[in-house]
């Protein structure tokens, strides 16, 4: 993993998540904006797993357990995914809640896949 | 607490209304939790369990009983809404005990799991979300088929799904 993409990437989960909550309970249901920040951050996972995969080919080896990084790495993926899905059938302000609920989820996440990769048994 | 979810009639009797709102919410945090805590488990299991198999063999304890707890917030059934008062009873019991004896005993819990030092390691989400669950369950408690709203009954009747 790469320390500055993980942390624009954990960036974006946290604003898209602020902003999916703060929508959320102001009683809007999933919309564009929200529906489109959620799949920024999916976007940005996708992006993060294909370096996950070259990474090691550059340079760039796993400091820890690379079966933890990718139960995190899938994990990760499905989230949001599962969190769209979710919006698009339950049309109601708690679905995006959850979107909001699902993007801190992948700043957790993230965070600790980095720890993975470059501080773990380092 | 059980004595809480016995009511009056018999199981076969009460239906639990589809959760919803901010229920739904709880629900997913609890899937999240149970997805973590499982991944988790199944990684110490297979790299790492002889280095602490107390530790790892209850986290994936834990990781079982999040996962039974969120089917049992969202299946209906007072049978059901019972389980969900054991399995989070368990995971209050587990992050309070665990997490005092991670800080007062911590040559017995130095490796990682969900519950160690009161869940820091989920943003203490395992320490709070039991709460939460009890509050849900203790405030949505079954109720009697014809105190259902009709389309309730109708669709836990006929099992329709919306």
């Amino acid at each position: 993993m790469i320390d500055w993409f993980s942390s624009i990437q954990i960036a974006v989960a946290i604003l898209a998540g602020v902003l999916c909550l703060i929508v959320g309970l102001t009683g809007r249901t999933p919309n564009d904006y929200t529906l489109g920040a959620t799949a920024v951050v999916e976007l940005l996972l996708v992006v993060q797993f294909v370096v996950a995969l070259i990474a090691p080919a550059a340079g760039n080896q796993p400091r820890g357990d690379l079966l933890e990084f990718y139960v995190y790495m899938v994990s990760a993926l499905l989230l949001p995914a599962a969190a769209v899905f979710w919006a698009l059938i339950d049309r109601t302000r708690w679905s995006t809640v959850i979107l909001g609920v699902a993007c801190f989820a992948i700043a957790v996440m993230v965070f600790r896949m980095n720890e993975i990769w470059l501080v773990q048994n380092a | 607490m059980s004595t809480q979810s016995e009511s009056a009639l018999p199981p076969e009797r009460t239906r639990r209304p589809r959760i919803a709102g901010i229920g739904r919410v709880l629900v997913v945090i609890y899937a999240i939790l149970a997805l973590g805590a499982t991944g988790r488990s199944v990684v110490q299991i297979l790299h790492q369990f002889n280095d602490a198999p107390v530790a790892y063999s209850l986290s994936a304890v834990s990781a079982v009983v999040y996962i039974v707890a969120t089917i049992a917030l969202v299946a209906r059934g007072a049978i059901w809404y019972r389980v969900a008062w054991v399995t989070i009873s368990f995971e209050m019991l587990g992050v309070l005990v665990v997490g005092t004896l991670s800080v007062t005993q911590p040559e017995l819990f130095n490796h990682a799991s969900v519950w160690s030092y009161y869940g820091v390691g989920y943003v203490f989400v395992p320490l709070v979300l039991p709460v939460l669950g009890m509050i849900w369950l203790a405030t949505h408690k079954p109720v009697a088929l014809s105190q259902l709203p009709a389309d309730e009954t109708a669709q836990s009747e006929t099992g329709a799904t919306k």
